[in-house]
């Protein structure tokens, strides 16, 4: 099963993963990171491991495991 | 499990400064994958300019080059006739390679110099608050044109690929873009050929990459990229130039 | 083995360049200096070393910016209005600490001016020039022998304080022609040996070391006000050890000439001649326009109570306000100068001092 990590403190939320995760399994979380944005976050359940959500990042928080 | 995808060796633990969605972190990375899969990152010196990416050398992990605003090919041109053994690239926005530095631009490229250049086109100044950039599209709105962009007054959008295309020595020229994953891809794909070209002393190769702005387009970083993929590459039609 | 042969003053400076393992030279075509262009062009491929045209004074300038940043002895040379076009790259060489000679031979200005020897950019080679708080050493030949010793002197100075290093000619000296000895450095000094002597912040990519970065940029707050300080340091301890100048008759003179350069040669004419005469006149002849010699004169006035300074320059009073600065009031100025392609005569200079 693929799975995705997501270093959130890096993350700045600018949702282009979630907006090309063929399954829409990355949402915005509601907590504010060490940046002061709002990351986004990861529902472990059905990823293809397509990896077009660490390809899309701008901030290389993506690491995807298979 | 497996580590399928992870942060280049070449690309620094640090976090950028760049706003939310901006295409200078993705080009960033993929320059710094490419290094690592070609093996060079002991022999890569990386050439920086003025404007957003001016500090690219803090998250690249090798030995860099700041230039003055539109002199990054002057500088890696004395860097490699120096150093032929070693691979020079530079990294440079429109405002740097196809504004202030567009003589250095068009004669490095016309001396057919082995070098590889990474244009970074997002049609606006970005470090500087939004200005009209030489690719500003027509009608787009910058801080400098709040009415939008007007040929009779600021002239057309430059192409400066298709420029340097025209030039004997210019050994390969190729736009990309950054709207979908499929589209980075290809981006690193091409990114790699021009390192490959330099490896294998080719001479002059040139990619410029649609990249979205977020911030001074006014736009949400997915609409950034949709804006690429239905306004832009109407204007700068991706492929191979030459 | 010293070999003597007749040279312009320009190809000495390209023969001193090359003997002081110079192995990078970009240039652009400017009168009266083309000479040393061409004859870079010509031998730089004969010492294994890179010319380059450039397309312009900006370009070549920041072509000695990347290789010096590689480690390379590297120069660019140049006149009056193509040095103006290269004060932004010096500002950035200075700013990233790098190494690197520029060769002006001055023309008269302002504007296009003329192509006529002029002595009109002293402010712009010893104050700065480009944006930013940072001074270049200059140093005046005035023979054409000088013109090529000095290039060994010039790239060492700008090894040793990672610093850029302005030759300040003019026309007239870069035109002239003069018996010259070349061996000052001795050909063993190849370009290519000096190539391979790598400098540990040079680029040369990062095998077995970490990663070396060329800048002048200090976004941090605190770090540009850091970095300022580390230079003025440096150029304390330039000015300490660096000051060049040569005098003559300075035991007895009452009245001492100050010139430099192409000028110097005429005001020492005027020395000579006024002292058959048994007129205490003096000179001092600053070979560093900066650091500028203001001990020397300085010590003048401290030891002779009725002493006073004749400038002669080919400008309007230029060097002159370092000398006043260097005399705090305590001693008489005078002044005579011309230019725009004017220099004053030795005939000129003794009817200003029977005047004075």
């Amino acid at each position: 099963m693929p799975r995705i990590v997501i270093e959130q403190d890096k993350c700045k939320g600018c949702l282009l993963c979630a907006s090309f995760c063929p399954k829409g399994l990355i949402k915005k979380a509601d907590k504010l990171n060490k940046l002061g944005l709002n990351p986004v976050e990861f529902d472990a359940k059905g990823c293809l491991g397509c990896m077009q959500c660490a390809v899309i990042c701008p901030d290389c928080c993506i690491r995807i495991y298979k | 499990m497996k580590l399928l995808f992870k942060r280049p060796r070449s690309l620094r633990e640090i976090p950028t400064h760049y706003c939310p969605g901006c295409g200078h972190g993705i080009v960033q990375r993929l320059v710094a994958e490419v290094v690592d899969e070609l093996d060079i990152r002991e022999r890569v010196i990386g050439v920086a300019p003025v404007g957003c990416a001016v500090i690219a050398y803090d998250y690249w992990d090798f030995d860099c080059s700041e230039a003055a605003h539109g002199r990054a090919l002057a500088v890696a041109t004395g860097i490699k006739r120096m150093r032929p053994e070693n691979i020079v690239f530079t990294y440079q926005g429109d405002g740097d390679l196809a504004a202030i530095g567009t003589a250095e631009t068009i004669h490095a490229a016309n001396r057919g110099e082995n070098l590889t250049v990474i244009f970074i086109n997002n049609a606006v100044y970005g470090m500087t608050g939004g200005q009209m950039a030489p690719t500003t599209l027509l009608n787009q709105k910058t801080t400098t044109t709040p009415y939008g962009r007007r040929a009779d007054r600021e002239g057309y959008p430059l192409k400066i690929s298709e420029l340097i295309a025209q030039l004997p020595a210019v050994r390969y020229v190729e736009r990309v873009a950054l709207y979908s994953p499929q589209a980075v891809f290809i981006a690193k794909k091409t990114i790699k050929q021009a390192f490959q070209n330099q490896i294998e002393n080719r001479g002059f190769s040139l990619v410029e990459v649609l990249s979205p702005c977020p911030t001074y387009w006014g736009m949400s970083p997915k609409e950034a990229m949709d804006w690429i993929r239905d306004v832009m590459i109407k204007e700068f039609p991706l492929g191979r130039i030459r | 083995m010293k070999k003597r042969i007749l040279l312009s003053g320009n190809e000495a400076i390209a023969e001193g360049a090359l003997q002081a393992g110079c192995c990078f030279y970009a240039g652009y075509p400017i009168t009266p200096q083309n000479e040393l262009t061409a004859y870079m062009a010509k031998r730089m491929p004969e010492v294994g070393g890179v010319f380059i045209q450039a397309e312009s004074e900006l370009s070549a300038i920041n072509m000695v910016f990347g290789a010096s940043s590689t480690g390379a002895r590297a120069m660019t040379s140049s006149s009056s209005p193509g040095i103006s076009l290269k004060q932004e790259g010096i500002s950035y060489i200075a700013g990233a600490e790098l190494p690197a000679v520029i060769v002006n031979i001055m023309r008269g200005g302002p504007g296009l001016g003329n192509i006529a020897p002029s002595q009109s950019d002293y402010f712009q080679a010893t104050k700065g020039g480009g944006h930013g708080d940072y001074h270049c050493i200059v140093l005046a030949p005035s023979t054409v022998q000088e013109a090529f010793d000095f290039m060994g002197v010039a790239f060492d100075l700008a090894d040793r304080y990672r610093n850029p290093v302005i030759i300040l000619g003019d026309g007239m000296l870069g035109q002239m022609l003069e018996s010259c000895s070349i061996a000052a450095y001795g050909l063993s000094n190849s370009s290519k040996k000096r190539r391979k002597d790598i400098k540990k912040w040079a680029l040369t990519g990062c095998k077995q070391r970490s990663p070396n970065v060329i800048k002048s940029f200090y976004l941090k707050e605190g770090d540009l006000e850091r970095f300022n300080l580390k230079l003025q340091k440096k150029y304390k301890t330039i000015q300490e050890t660096e000051t060049r100048y040569e005098g003559l008759y300075l035991e007895d003179a009452r009245l001492i000439l100050v010139s430099y350069g192409t000028m110097a040669r005429v005001a020492k004419a005027v020395v000579s001649e006024l002292r058959k005469k048994n007129k205490k006149v003096g000179l001092v002849r600053p070979i560093t326009l900066w650091p500028f010699p203001r001990r020397i004169l300085q010590d003048l006035t401290a030891t002779h109570k009725r002493i006073s300074f004749l400038v002669v320059e080919m400008s309007y009073g230029q060097m002159l306000e370092d000398v006043r600065l260097a005399l705090e009031g305590k001693a008489k100025v005078d002044f005579l100068g011309r230019a725009g392609g004017g220099i004053p005569t030795e005939k000129e200079i003794i009817r200003f001092i029977k005047n004075l």
